[in-house]
Formats: C-alpha cells, sequence, structure tokens
C-alpha cells in the first residue's frame, strides 16, 4: 500500500525561528536550484533524506554561489566575498554539518573555508548514502538494476582532489546490480571537461571536446547506466551520450537517483 | 705523481663549477615568494622515503618506472667504485680498496652488475624516445634541445658504464699477466666477458686501455656533473627536495590570497582583525613573472625532467588543445633562467620587458580543467595546476583579461549568487510539487 505523500523541504530561517537547529544543512548548490537536470537529483536526495528521516535544511533563498568556480577562473576577490558572506550565514545558524551532491562545493567547503574561519564538518552525498547503508539504515533489495550493468564516472573534484574513490562504489555496490570499471578509472579517472570554469565558456581549440573522450570510455565499457556524483559530469556526459546518439541506450544517472528509483520513492 | 696534480686540479674545478652553478640555481629559486612548506616533517621526510627514494610514482607506468629504477639505482651504486677512483687519483694509488682481500672482487662484481643495470636502462630509453618514438616525447614542446638533452644523458651514462668493463676487463689480463703493479686482485664476474675482445692485445695497449678508460669514466663524470645544472638532468638534486616541499593539503585546495581577505572585509562592511594588515607591495595579483611565483613554483621548473607524464594525463592535451603542463614547466624554467642570466648580467633590479606571459599564453592557462590529472601523476610531486591558477588571477584581476563567457559568469556570481542569470529568489523553486510513495 503506497501513498503520495507531499514533501515540505525544510528551510533553515523557519527552522531556525522554531529554535530548532537541523542536525544537516542541505547546501543545494546552484547547479541544483537551476540546472534542469540536476534539480531531479536534489529533488531525488531530498526524497531519501525524507525516507530516512534525516534532521536537516536547506538555505534557500539565503544561500549563494559557493564561489568555486570563481577562484579556480582566477576571480580571488569574487571568491572571498561569496566565501565571507556565506561563513556569516551559515554561522548565524550555528550550522555544524554540511551535506552536498556537487563535489566542488565539497572540496571549498571542506579545504579551502577553513582558511576563512569557516569550520564544517561537510559530507559529499556519496559519502552520506554510504554511512546510512553501513549503517544498516538504507537497505536496498530491488532487483529493479539486477541486470544492468554500470560504470562510474569518477568526478576529479571528489576523486584526485579529495581522495574519495570508496564511497560512490561501495554505495553502487549494495544496489544490485553489475558494475564495470572504464579503463581510466579512480586516481587515473579523465576529467569530463567541466571544472576549473570550462562549464561556462566555449573549449580552446582542439581536435575533441574533452566529454566526447570520456563518453568514449563509458561506451568501451558496455555498461546501460552511466553513474555520476557531480553536476558538472552529470551535464558533460548527458552531452556526450546525446553526440554520441546513445541516449536511448545508455541512461545517465546520479548515485542519488538510482537509490530513489530502486527505493521507489 | 703528474697525473696525481692533474687529477686534483680538475676535481677542484669540476667540484668548484659545480657550485657556482648550484648557487645561481638557488639563488634563482629564492626569487620567489615566500611559502611556509617546513610544516609536518615527519609527513614530508616519509614522503621523500615513499616518493623520492623508492619513486613509487614512476611505477604508474611500470616498464619506464622498473628501468628507471635500474638506472637510478646502477648510478648511485656504481658511484660506490667513484670513492675508490677518487682515492686512487689523489693518493697515486692503484685500485686502493683491494685491502678488502676476496670481498673486493665481491664488490667490483656488484658494480659491475648495477653498471648493466644502467646500460640496460639507457639503451631501451634511447630506443623508446629515438625509434620507438613514444608519443609523449615527441610533442610541440619537444624540440630539438629537449630531444638533444634527453640523448645526451643517455648517451654518457652509456658511455660512462661501459668504460668501467673495459676499465676492469684490461686490468684482469694485466694482473694474469703478472704486469708492473697490477697485482692479483681477483676477477670480476661481468668484465671477464669482455676478456676475450681484448685478451690478445700487448700489454702496453692494454694499460693504455686500462688507463684511457679510467681517465674517460673519472673526467666523464665531472664534465656530466657539471653539465646536469644546464640540463632537464638536475632533478638528480632537486626532486628530493622538491618531495619534501611538497604540497601536503588535498590536491583539490588551491592556495588562498590572504594579503586581500582584509581589502574585501572592509568592501563587505566587516570588522578587520587588529592582526590582519593590508602589505600594499604583496597587492599584486598573481603571477605575471616569476618572482611572482613562490619558490616552491620555482623548485618546481627546476624539478622537471620533462617526462610528459602530466601532458599524457592531461584532459586538455589528450583532445589536442594547446595546453601542456610540461610545457609550462619548461616555460617556467627557460624564463627563471633567463631573469636569473639578467641578475648576472645587469644586477639584481634590472627588469627586461618579458615576463611568463611570453612563454604562456592565455589559451593554454584558459584551457585547463584544474582536474590535478597532471599533479598526480608528476613523480616528483611538481603543482602544475598552482602556477596555472596564479597566472590567471593576474589576467582576471590585472588585466580584467578572463574569456567573455567567465566575465558573465562572474557578474551574475555577483548580482546574483548563481553563474547563471536566475534571480536568487527563485534558488527554491526546484522544492515545489516533491512528492514521496510511503509504503
Amino acid at each position: 500500500m503506497t501513498e503520495k505523500r507531499k514533501i515540505e523541504v525544510p528551510v533553515m530561517a523557519d527552522v531556525f525561528a522554531k529554535g530548532q537547529k537541523p542536525e544537516y544543512l542541505l547546501w543545494v548548490g546552484s547547479a541544483g536550484a537551476f540546472d534542469d537536470r540536476y534539480k531531479k537529483v536534489i529533488r531525488a536526495f531530498v526524497k531519501i533524506l525524507t525516507h530516512l528521516k534525516v534532521d536537516y535544511a536547506v538555505l534557500g533563498t539565503e544561500e549563494s554561489s559557493s564561489g568555486d568556480v570563481a577562484r579556480r577562473a582566477g576571480n580571488e576577490m569574487l571568491y572571498q566575498m561569496q566565501t565571507l558572506t556565506n561563513i556569516d550565514i551559515l554561522k548565524m545558524y550555528e550550522v555544524k554539518k554540511i551535506i552536498t551532491c556537487d563535489p566542488h562545493v565539497y572540496n571549498t567547503f571542506k579545504n579551502e573555508y577553513p582558511d576563512f574561519g569557516g569550520n564544517f564538518e561537510v559530507i559529499h552525498h556519496t559519502q552520506f548514502l554510504q554511512k546510512m547503508i553501513a549503517e544498516g539504515k538504507l537497505k536496498i533489495d530491488s532487483n529493479l538494476l539486477k541486470d544492468k550493468t554500470l560504470t562510474y564516472h569518477d568526478p576529479c573534484y571528489l576523486g584526485r582532489a579529495n581522495g574519495e574513490y570508496n564511497a560512490p562504489r561501495e554505495v553502487l555496490g549494495a544496489i544490485p546490480s553489475t558494475l564495470k570499471e572504464m579503463k581510466r578509472n579512480k586516481s587515473q579517472a579523465l576529467c569530463c571537461g567541466a571544472g576549473g570554469g570550462q562549464m561556462f565558456k566555449e573549449a580552446e581549440k582542439g581536435d575533441k571536446e574533452v566529454f566526447m573522450e570520456r563518453t568514449e570510455d563509458v561506451l568501451e565499457t558496455g555498461a546501460d547506466i552511466i553513474v555520476t556524483a557531480c553536476p558538472y559530469c552529470m551535464v558533460m556526459m548527458t552531452d556526450g551520450l546525446k553526440y554520441k546518439n546513445k541516449e536511448d541506450q545508455i541512461k545517465n544517472y546520479d548515485i542519488a537517483e538510482l537509490i530513489e528509483q530502486t527505493l521507489e520513492l | 705523481m703528474i697525473s696525481t696534480i692533474v687529477f686534483a686540479l680538475l676535481l677542484a674545478s669540476a667540484i668548484g663549477l659545480f657550485t657556482y652553478n648550484v648557487r645561481k640555481i638557488t639563488r634563482n629559486i629564492k626569487l620567489g615568494k615566500d611559502i611556509d612548506r617546513k610544516d609536518n616533517p615527519v609527513k614530508r621526510w616519509l614522503l621523500v622515503f615513499k616518493v623520492a627514494i623508492f619513486q613509487s610514482k614512476m611505477l604508474g607506468l611500470p616498464i619506464a618506472g622498473i628501468l628507471h629504477l635500474f638506472v637510478y639505482a646502477g648510478f648511485i651504486l656504481v658511484n660506490i667504485e667513484m670513492i675508490e677512483v677518487m682515492v686512487d687519483g689523489l693518493a697515486g694509488t692503484h685500485r686502493a680498496f683491494s685491502f678488502l682481500g676476496k670481498f673486493y672482487p665481491i664488490i667490483i662484481s656488484a658494480t659491475e652488475f648495477f653498471a648493466l643495470l644502467v646500460i640496460i636502462g639507457c639503451v631501451v630509453f634511447l630506443f623508446r624516445r629515438n625509434v620507438i618514438r613514444l608519443p609523449r616525447f615527441w610533442k610541440p614542446e619537444m624540440t630539438s634541445w629537449p630531444r638533444l638533452d634527453a640523448n645526451i644523458i643517455l648517451i654518457t651514462e652509456v658511455v660512462l658504464m661501459t668504460s668501467v668493463f673495459f676499465l676492469n676487463a684490461s686490468d684482469y689480463i694485466l694482473q694474469t699477466r703478472e704486469y708492473g703493479h697490477y697485482e692479483q686482485v681477483g676477477s670480476f664476474f661481468l668484465s671477464s666477458f669482455f676478456v676475450p675482445l681484448i685478451q690478445n692485445l700487448p700489454s702496453d695497449s692494454l694499460v693504455f686501455i686500462d688507463r684511457a678508460c679510467w681517465w674517460l669514466h673519472i673526467v666523464g663524470i665531472m664534465l656530466f656533473l657539471n653539465y646536469i645544472p644546464y640540463s632537464k638532468h638536475f632533478h638528480v638534486f632537486v626532486s628530493f627536495p622538491n618531495v619534501y616541499f611538497s604540497k601536503l593539503d588535498p590536491a583539490g585546495k588551491i592556495a588562498n590570497m590572504p594579503s586581500i581577505t582584509r581589502e574585501i572585509k572592509s568592501m563587505l562592511g566587516k570588522p578587520v582583525e587588529p592582526e590582519e594588515t593590508t602589505d600594499m607591495a604583496a597587492l599584486s595579483f598573481g603571477a605575471k613573472d616569476v618572482k611572482d611565483l613562490t619558490w616552491k613554483g620555482l623548485m618546481d621548473a627546476y624539478s622537471c625532467t620533462e617526462c610528459g607524464r602530466c601532458t599524457r594525463v592531461c584532459p586538455a592535451n589528450i583532445t589536442g588543445k594547446k595546453l601542456s603542463p610540461r610545457k609550462v614547466m619548461m616555460d617556467a624554467r627557460d624564463r627563471l633562467e633567463i631573469v636569473g642570466k639578467n641578475i648576472d648580467k645587469k644586477g639584481k633590479d634590472f627588469t627586461d620587458d618579458k615576463s611568463l606571459f611570453d612563454f604562456i599564453s592565455a589559451e593554454e592557462l584558459w584551457a585547463c580543467t584544474t582536474c590535478n590529472a597532471c599533479t598526480n601523476e608528476c613523480p616528483v610531486n611538481i603543482d602544475q595546476v598552482s602556477l596555472i591558477i596564479e597566472m590567471r588571477r593576474y589576467l582576471v584581476m590585472e588585466k580584467a583579461a578572463a574569456p567573455g563567457e567567465l566575465n558573465a559568469i562572474f557578474s551574475n556570481i555577483e548580482n546574483n549568487g548563481a553563474p547563471w542569470q536566475f534571480s536568487q529568489q527563485d534558488r527554491l523553486l526546484w522544492a515545489n510539487e516533491l512528492y514521496i510513495n510511503e509504503k
């Protein structure tokens, strides 16, 4: 007997006004807020949080760019303005733990915000899901993907930048399915081509787009689903599959969406 | 007696010239800005053992890694014999260490074994570079000088090591003939295979070969030592400190610019800590020239041995863009050498009208995805990304010369807090009409 229930996403200002301090702040990120494809990922992850009865809230309209792209594109002034403003808001709400689906946000919050007095426990959503599975709170006994082959694309800012290769793989391991690695994986994984500001500009002159090169790695595995864990990688891999005319055969999902599907949330 | 004097003079001038050139390089590295890399000595030493001494990152490419280990270990261990050569040269003795008795031939045979490893390694390397022509050795930045430099190094090492075999073989034959001062010290395993080649020569010819090889070896080493500071081969010295002074933060962390934080705080109307001062001299943004990089950034440039592993994994380079992380490092060194020569010739305050931007183009800098594949790959922990970011900072903050699309996202972030042109008030629209299936 399933029943549809509307989710009211808790907003920090409201929750805090009631004198409550949620355990986690979910940092949605600009892609989660505005990119149509990535909104689905945030919605999926919020469903999982609701399903797990996690005590969380979002900043909503008080959230702003983390500044990651400004810093990497060389605009340190803008980066520091974003950083100092964001830290003020986070401190105002006495935030201790931050979950985000964006490895770029994860990286700058975890490694760069402390230089400005912003010390938070920062958790990438794949790490959060791994923890929930390890603690037995999240169980996936669906056969939905049992006959499917998955391949996982390591986001640079989760993998090489922060050494997190296991969490996403452990989560995928908990979903009945087959995982096939690309020839370039983990620390050797090829970038999707979007980091460091590339997402927002034309690529420099060359023979090929980086995402096409990476899409070829995906095609080589013969996987049915390419799994990502980063908004940039999501856009790039989607484009790659489109240009290769493979979008009907191969699907591109974030790890959170796979959990959403297998749990039928 | 004369030969002792000649030897001593040669040795003194070789060491003197080498010291002079190393001091120049040290001075050049010190032109960089200060950065604290003295924290956490235990972690740093462990890194030196793992990455520099045991070359853990070289094995990412197993063939090159193992052969390099041959050459590296071989060259160090063969130089045990160099100690004896030095003693012989200075004291006028012959095989001064032969007092070790029956251990002596074992030690010499062992050094011969390592000499053989060096030769095998170098010959295969020459083959890979010049015959197989591995793509990473033929990228555009591998112009005639870098290619020649690599071949000079490899051929010199082969010649130096081969001389050891002929030296020992002729010596052994002379021993068996009980010729002159060639006393019986025993046979050496590998050079005994060279014995038949020269066995029928008269004794005075063998003495000539022995002496010629001895001088070739020692003078060759002295010349090679003094070639190294002009060559990419300088990595044999500087890669150890370079690994020690590695960035210990996660690769994703970009160096902060605390110099501007105070300004930003006052712009935002935030209280400023009394210890936060604005150093106007430090308020240049990013790197225009080598002096704007940190000394570690400059040490990186001298540590690069142009192996091209970074470029081989660079997504921009793989897809045909102009960016090559190796070229960026080679350019930094070339520019630093010019700045150093200017100082030598025209005094330390002289500046020419050139900068790093005469070597590295904006097109290269903007092609980087900051994916850290290059830094992850570099066997001596060079940080190519930080140089690229510093030069981008200069372009953006000093020259307002970011590509148009990036300027657009900067103003979007400034105005509405997102790279896209959406209102901050719409940041929660994604949460509308969201339902969950409850079981």
